[in-house]
């Protein structure tokens, strides 16, 4: 059901937050299978249920004001919750409880959603399928063989699953869009800046951006409006006038605007990245395996073309660096998360070893005890770019082929208003089919990269589902601050198809 | 080019890491990957390219902005440490630091 | 062979701010362990740090300080990196500072040492944030140490100086040049107990006329005298070693102020590769015009342009006023005291760089805390000036307001102890002639030529009238009554 359908009942009273609370959780215990869950607390649920409906009778909903109230709401373990533990999917937090609320969490509660649980993830979000996480793997709600994309993969199965409405989850290098595309939800990632990082655990700090998932552009557009905000204690929040004009309203003005005789989409530029399609000269063949014409391609040529027969015009673009985008993402993001994740030293908080000879010993052995192998992996190249020697070569390179990048998506965007193509190259694979090789579960992010690390918006809107009926996402892509647009055009596509309204047949 | 032994040696003492010889061993096969795939970037021509360090400069030349200096009250010293592994009187434990 | 010694110094200089560099958590001083270290100090998951516009404004005016306040040392853009390394004190596990591009470069301090001056050219000075402190003693539980991380995250103006000093008296002299300066421009309270001026000494030696010698680094040294011994004696064993026919080893070392000696620290620092890169969490800092104007605004006078006032509207000597300018608590008592004793400008420079600066000396105070304040001193030279005093006794009577004789009131001093000067001819004819009748001897060696024996006459008056006559009265009326 909508968010603004929800909102309705609320309203009128036909439910409560108490009941829909109550149904969300025995929703959440029927598909324990699922995995997607790692902390759930009833009493702590009903009580912020309890706590919106009493806002709810002190008239806060008056004259459809907070929709969000009473809605119920799943937090991704990135988020750090005073309520509820926060692990990051990793056993180095595994008993951690923090002293204070994300500025999201904080955000949404304040808008009146219920939360009813924390979501599984791949480790320190560092992952793109979610085997990464410590307490096991997620399981897509389509194929409960497959995984459900990462790193926010809880995020991703609980909205296809049916049972919550809305999710929170984060993307540094695709990891909103992706599962979303994995199981067939929409999810966006904003432009870098405009969700507050203050209590999200770091990543890649350049990279990092929280998001909404859910079933709709339109509720992404609800909640994306009540999340994003400058925060006085993130110093990479953004505040300029582009910030502040409102997602939900400017969204609801371009979506109320009536349509132009030609077409829905008429005068709309939508550039199509040739990179994303034809097969790219790819220096190895393994890389080149990823371009091969699929099923994915298929499905995502044929909604463009939706949106070319209903008056868009098509727009051929070349992101020439595309391919580039996978070594320069990975020298960034392992740089900022070696360092970021410094800080779990067994000595304040978090995992500390019970067997050590001093000091030293006891901070490598709590590390080496509390890290997966996914998050080593990525600790130990990022002090290799920027050790004394490799600076130049690796970390500062990487630096200039971003500007490179980010100068590529400025240039396409001279001759088209949004990007289209796919999210990843294919559709979910099997549980532990690419996890022995962490180079092939790199090249998956191949299309979601250039856009983080240029700082761009990202969606992720369901589009198909291939021969095994498993979902195909198309992302779309716009310039700094065109989200309402971009929610507006998905809108307008989710009211024309039905892909987005699927659910997983009992069958599968 | 390569992780040889030596190398992964010295970066998981950088790292804090307590990887064991066998585990080193294996780490070295999948880290010469990476490290293959990262190498790409060499080959590419960046003269006169100054780096992205932050996406917002794409934007423009953005600062940083300034807080005022007010000392905030309210630090729950109990909530805050609450989550360490060993204290005495408000003080962290740790392995003894040798100077 | 003569050697030739070389010293850098980089001093950590703690702002005085209310609030840290990166967090909203007071600063003051003394608090119980942890109860100012915020969930952002303690690096807590999802923290973020957020830079304080008071610590920019205190760099920005020790920019301009050190370059007779023009600003084209400051930086208009400079960045945050992070130094990595693990330590129980530092809890991200990296340390905010500045590397490539910090927000001062280039600047001087000059010295006197022994009259000479010298120029010390800075480096650099960058923004960091301080560490925490570890206690290894006085816990129940052993074999642990105990973190304390109030003190993590102060900010701290790292000042880093060419290797430009000569001796250990000349980098004593720069580091109590430079405390002058950031505690006269206020951007620190200078209380080097607390820890809010620490240096670091890098010395070297060589033989003259031949490369750089490997340096050694003797860290946290928090007194000048301890500079001081400390340099001396690296300076001995690096010598020693040499001639020994052995290498100086590149390491950090401590000063053992009991055994007065330095040793090599237990740590592996020397090795250490930082990986420094740009913070992330952290945009470059742009510093505008209109910042330095605002800093400019609010500068005090700088001391080398009070000294020169001094001298021009005061005639004092540029001795007397670069004394007298060498701090902030110094050139206030001087100007409080001369309105105190107007007219006497001469007079109060001697007394404080004199007798007031022995005393502050002898008992190891700064002059903020003098137990003589300017407004009591003032009543004193008064007292000189209008011939109630002599020298001689003004100096006994300050001793005893020194020692806090009824409440340092210098009148109260004198009536109690009838110091008043005898000032009365009268009175000393009598004396002198009664002195004259006893010192036969002396009366005719004087009047056979011997100068001398005057003053001995001079020094019997003096001693009849229990001090208290006025010596240059005295003088006038013996030679008076010899000469006639």
């Amino acid at each position: 059901m909508a968010i603004l359908d929800i909102a309705k009942r609320l309203a009128g009273r036909e439910v409560s937050a108490v009941e829909l609370a109550q149904d969300t959780l025995g929703k959440i215990s029927a598909q324990r299978d699922l995995n997607a869950f790692l902390h759930v607390d009833p009493d702590l649920t009903l009580a912020e249920a309890r706590r919106a409906d009493a806002r709810r009778e002190a008239g806060e909903a008056e004259g459809g004001a907070k929709p969000l109230l009473g809605v119920p709401v799943a937090h991704k373990d990135i988020f750090v919750t005073r309520d509820w533990r926060s692990t990051a999917g990793s056993k180095m937090l595994e008993h951690y409880v923090s002293p204070f609320d994300a500025t999201v969490v904080t955000r949404l509660r304040e808008a009146g959603m219920v939360c009813v649980g924390k979501l599984n993830c791949d480790e320190f979000a560092m992952g793109s399928s979610n085997e990464n996480s410590a307490f096991g793997p997620v399981k897509n709600p389509w194929d409960k063989s497959r995984i459900p994309g990462g790193s926010s993969g809880g995020s991703a199965a609980a909205i296809a699953a049916g049972i919550v409405p809305a999710t929170t989850g984060t993307d540094t290098g695709g990891s909103l869009r992706q599962p979303a595309a994995m199981c067939g939800v929409t999810a966006i990632k904003p432009t870098y800046g405009r969700v507050s990082r203050y209590g999200m655990i770091a990543f890649a700090s350049s990279l990092d951006q929280g998001g909404p998932m859910a079933k709709s552009a339109e509720d992404c557009a609800l909640l994306l409006d009540a999340m994003v905000g400058f925060d006085p204690l993130d110093s990479t929040s953004l505040d300029n006038p582009e910030a502040k004009v409102p997602v939900w309203r400017a969204f609801s003005d371009q979506i109320a605007s009536k349509h132009p005789p030609n077409g829905e989409f008429a005068g709309l530029r939508i550039g199509v990245p040739r990179e994303f399609f034809q097969g790219v000269i790819a220096p190895t063949e393994r890389e080149q395996s990823v371009f091969t014409h699929n099923a994915v391609s298929e499905l995502v040529h044929l909604a463009i073309e939706e949106f070319a027969r209903r008056g868009a015009t098509l727009v051929d673009i070349s992101l020439p660096r595309t391919a580039l985008s996978i070594p320069t993402y990975y020298v960034i993001s392992s740089a900022e998360a070696s360092s970021n994740l410094n800080r779990f030293d067994g000595m304040r908080f978090g995992h500390r070893a019970t067997h050590y000879k001093d000091l030293g010993d006891m901070i490598a052995k709590s590390r080496a005890e509390g890290f997966g192998r996914e998050v080593q992996r990525r600790i130990l190249t990022g002090a290799y770019v920027l050790s004394h020697g490799y600076y130049d070569a690796y970390y500062l390179q990487a630096q200039r082929v971003r500007r490179l990048i980010a100068d590529d998506f400025q240039d396409a965007f001279k001759a088209c208003d949004l990007i289209m193509g796919p999210v990843a190259p294919t559709t979910a694979w099997k549980i532990g089919e690419k996890s022995t090789d962490p180079v092939a579960m790199y090249l998956e992010d191949i299309f979601t990269l250039g856009v983080s690390l240029a700082g761009l918006p990202g969606m992720s809107v369901p589009c198909g589902f291939d021969a095994s009926n498993l979902p195909v996402g198309l992302q779309i892509i716009g310039n700094y601050f065109q989200e309402p647009a971009m929610l507006a055009t998905a809108h307008r596509y989710q009211q024309l198809t039905d892909w987005h309204l699927r659910t997983p047949g009992a069958a599968t | 080019m390569s992780f040889d032994a030596e190398t992964l040696n010295r970066l998981s003492r950088l790292a804090a890491l307590d990887i064991s010889p066998d585990q080193l061993r294996s780490l070295g096969g999948e880290m010469d990957s990476i490290l293959a795939l990262i190498a790409q970037l060499q080959a590419v021509d960046t003269a006169g390219v100054t780096p992205l360090a932050h996406p917002l400069s794409a934007l423009g030349e953005i600062g940083l902005r300034l807080r005022t200096d007010v000392a905030a009250a309210g630090i729950d010293r109990a909530a805050n440490m609450k989550n360490a592994p060993e204290t005495e009187n408000g003080l962290f434990l740790v392995p003894k630091v040798l100077e | 062979m003569t050697w030739e010694i070389v010293i850098g110094i980089e001093t950590h200089v703690q702002l005085a701010t209310e609030s840290k560099i990166f967090s909203s958590a007071p600063t003051a001083f003394g608090a119980p362990p942890n109860t100012q270290a915020s969930v952002v100090d303690l690096a807590l998951p999802g923290t973020l740090p957020v830079l304080n516009g008071k610590a920019v404004q205190c760099a920005i005016k020790f920019g301009l300080a050190v370059n007779e306040g023009r600003s084209d040392n400051i930086a208009r853009r400079s960045v945050f990196a992070r130094k990595n390394y693990f330590y129980p004190d530092l809890p991200k596990g990296y340390q905010i500072s500045q590397f490539e591009l910090p927000v001062v470069t280039g600047g001087s301090v000059t010295i006197y040492v022994d009259g000479v001056e010298k120029v010390v050219k800075l480096t650099r000075a960058h923004l960091e944030e301080d560490a925490g402190k570890s206690l290894h003693e006085g816990l129940e539980t052993s074999g642990v140490s105990g973190i304390d991380l109030n003190r993590a995250g102060t900010p701290l103006l790292e000042v880093v100086t060419e290797p430009d000093m000569r001796s250990a008296a000349e980098a004593v002299a720069y580091a109590k040049a430079l405390h002058g300066i950031v505690t006269w421009i206020g951007i620190c309270d200078g209380n080097m107990q607390e820890g809010s001026f620490r240096c670091d000494a890098n010395v070297s030696v060589r033989r003259v006329g031949e490369p750089l010698g490997t340096r050694c680094e003797i860290k946290n040294l928090n007194s000048f005298r301890f500079m001081e011994k400390a340099i001396n004696y690296e300076v001995r064993r690096q010598i020693e070693v040499i001639e020994d026919g052995g290498k100086v080893i590149q390491q950090t070392r401590l000063y053992d102020a009991d055994r007065d000696e330095t040793r090599a620290m237990r740590t592996k620092e020397d090795a250490m590769d930082y990986r420094y890169f740009p913070d992330p969490d952290l945009l470059p800092l742009v510093i505008s015009d209109s910042d330095i104007a605002k800093a400019q605004a609010i500068m005090p006078e700088l001391p080398t342009a009070m000294a020169a006032r001094m001298v021009a509207d005061l005639g004092l000597s540029d001795y007397d006023a670069r004394l007298l300018t060498q701090s902030r608590a110094t050139a206030t008592y001087f100007f409080g005291l001369i309105e105190k004793c107007p007219g006497q400008t001469k007079l109060a420079a001697n007394w404080i760089t004199g007798e007031l600066a022995s005393q502050l000396n002898c008992d190891s105070l700064e002059i903020d805390v003098s137990p003589v304040g300017f407004i009591q001193l003032g009543n004193l030279l008064n007292r000189v000036a209008d011939g109630t005093l002599s020298s001689k006794m003004a100096k006994e009577v300050f001793g005893y307001m020194w020692a806090g004789e009824l409440g340092g009131d210098a009148d109260a001093i004198i009536a109690a102890r009838g110091l008043k000067q005898v000032s009365d001819a009268g009175a000393i004819e009598k004396i002198v002639d009664e002195v004259l009748a006893r010192n036969e001897k002396s009366v005719a060696e004087f009047k056979s030529g011997k100068e001398k024996a005057l003053q001995a006459l001079v020094g019997q008056v003096m001693k009849a009238s229990a001090g208290k006559a006025n010596p240059g009265q005295v003088n006038d009326i013996l030679r008076k009554k010899l000469s006639s």
